[in-house]
């Protein structure tokens, strides 16, 4: 899957887990500080992320993650 | 060979009374901000708690479970000689001997009782119910009393809020007893002890913590078979669930696995979270009480009941409310 269509899909999560608008959910934006998604939140899109694409984001990785861009890059290096 | 006799059992148990104890001490998330680094939108986006109830000096573990174990046994209409069995769920004892249920026992006038404390974190009050339900039905005991207590702000740092916020004190209790018609369905419980130290006392620590985002993942994605589980077991469906009662953990928690199971309009969800905090132990009993209270649940009411916690543990059953 391209980068475009994990951004796309990632955008889709981020607007049913936390009410983002798809055009928001750039790579550069800041999960926290720019689109004011909580510690919870990323949990629960790490198992939407699971469920959408196969890929398992765990705990520890979870913390890594800081914007939209860390997450299409897991998911790109990541996905089967 | 020597043969041994077993008691003849019967065929299931229910809840014959419920009761619950809080705190006369109300803390509000404003007065949480004055000593920590939150506030009170903070604090609801996240765990959804408004107010919490915090003890007092005199609130101690064995008073709050005399107390909320006196309302159970009232409403019960039972006699203290008729019970025989007193299980308490706790998890904070701060000392670790004696446990304190033959105490708690000895304090409502029930006369020499079979009587110890387990320990199973927030979902011991599942597991106590568990044990105490097989107990009846295998003949061993007529009539247990099952409680749930803490005192978790003796044991989270006041000034972290990642704990601080959610933990609280409280009691509830349900007395249970024989029946011919099951009142309680089976329970279905487990643990992942693999993620034992998510939610844990370190030895020689006084406080508590908790790895929040992994407690909370795994009770969002691995707990909604163990309820589908302990509906199935008891030969009922998500249909014919009136009240949902989940332990009172977390707000999103509870709306998570409301939406799993697919409940709407219909079914009763337990929020007491929004005003008591989480109570572990205590938790569930709190919840149904003040739902049966309100009205907002009745006699005879299905519920359907999950503990889960440190450990990590889990139970949950199918009840019959009294």
């Amino acid at each position: 899957m391209s980068r475009e269509d994990i951004q796309t899909g990632l955008a889709e999560i981020l607007e049913e887990v936390a009410g983002v608008t798809p055009a928001d959910a750039t790579p550069e934006k800041s999960f926290t500080d720019d689109l004011d998604v909580d510690s919870l939140s990323m949990v629960e899109i790490a198992t939407a992320v699971e469920d959408k694409f196969g890929v398992a984001i765990p705990d520890d990785e979870l913390g890594n993650i800081k914007t939209v861009g860390d997450a299409i890059s897991f998911i790109e290096k990541n996905q089967g | 060979m020597t043969h041994i006799e077993l008691p003849t059992g019967v065929p299931g148990a229910r809840i014959l009374g419920l009761g619950g104890y809080r705190p006369r001490r109300r803390v509000t998330n404003d007065e949480l901000a004055q000593v920590m680094e939150t506030n009170d939108e903070w604090i609801q986006s996240r765990v959804g708690i408004a107010e919490r109830r915090w003890a007092s000096e005199d609130e101690t573990l064995v008073e709050m479970a005399v107390a909320a174990g006196g309302k159970a046994l009232a409403a019960s209409g039972l006699a203290p000689d008729q019970i025989d069995l007193v299980v308490l769920a706790s998890a904070s004892l701060r000392a670790p001997i004696p446990g304190i249920g033959p105490q708690v026992a000895y304090r409502l006038g029930i006369p020499r009782p079979g009587a110890f404390d387990l320990n199973a974190g927030c979902a011991g009050f599942c597991y106590a119910l568990g044990v105490a339900a097989d107990s009846i039905r295998s003949g061993s005991t007529r009539n247990a009393l099952v409680i749930g207590v803490e005192r978790l702000s003796d044991v989270t740092d006041q000034t972290d809020r990642s704990t601080a916020v959610i933990f609280a004190d409280g009691a509830g209790a349900a007395v249970i007893g024989a029946a011919d018609e099951p009142g309680i369905g089976p329970v279905v419980w487990g643990s992942d002890g693999d993620q034992f130290n998510a939610i844990e006392i370190a030895a020689g620590s006084s406080t508590m913590t908790m790895a929040g985002q992994a407690v909370y993942r795994w009770a969002t994605t691995k707990l909604t078979d163990t309820l589908l589980q302990a509906m199935e077991k008891a030969g009922v469906t998500p249909a014919d669930i009136d009240v949902f009662a989940p332990h009172q953990a977390n707000l999103r928690i509870i709306e998570s696995m409301t939406k799993r199971l697919g409940f709407g309009d219909d079914v009763v969800v337990a929020r007491d979270i929004i005003q008591s905090g989480n109570t572990s132990a205590a938790s569930i009993p709190l919840a149904l009480t003040a739902l049966m209270e309100s009205g907002e649940a009745k006699s005879g009411d299905l519920a359907l009941v999950l503990g889960y916690g440190a450990g990590l543990t889990f139970a949950g059953q199918v009840l019959v409310l009294p």
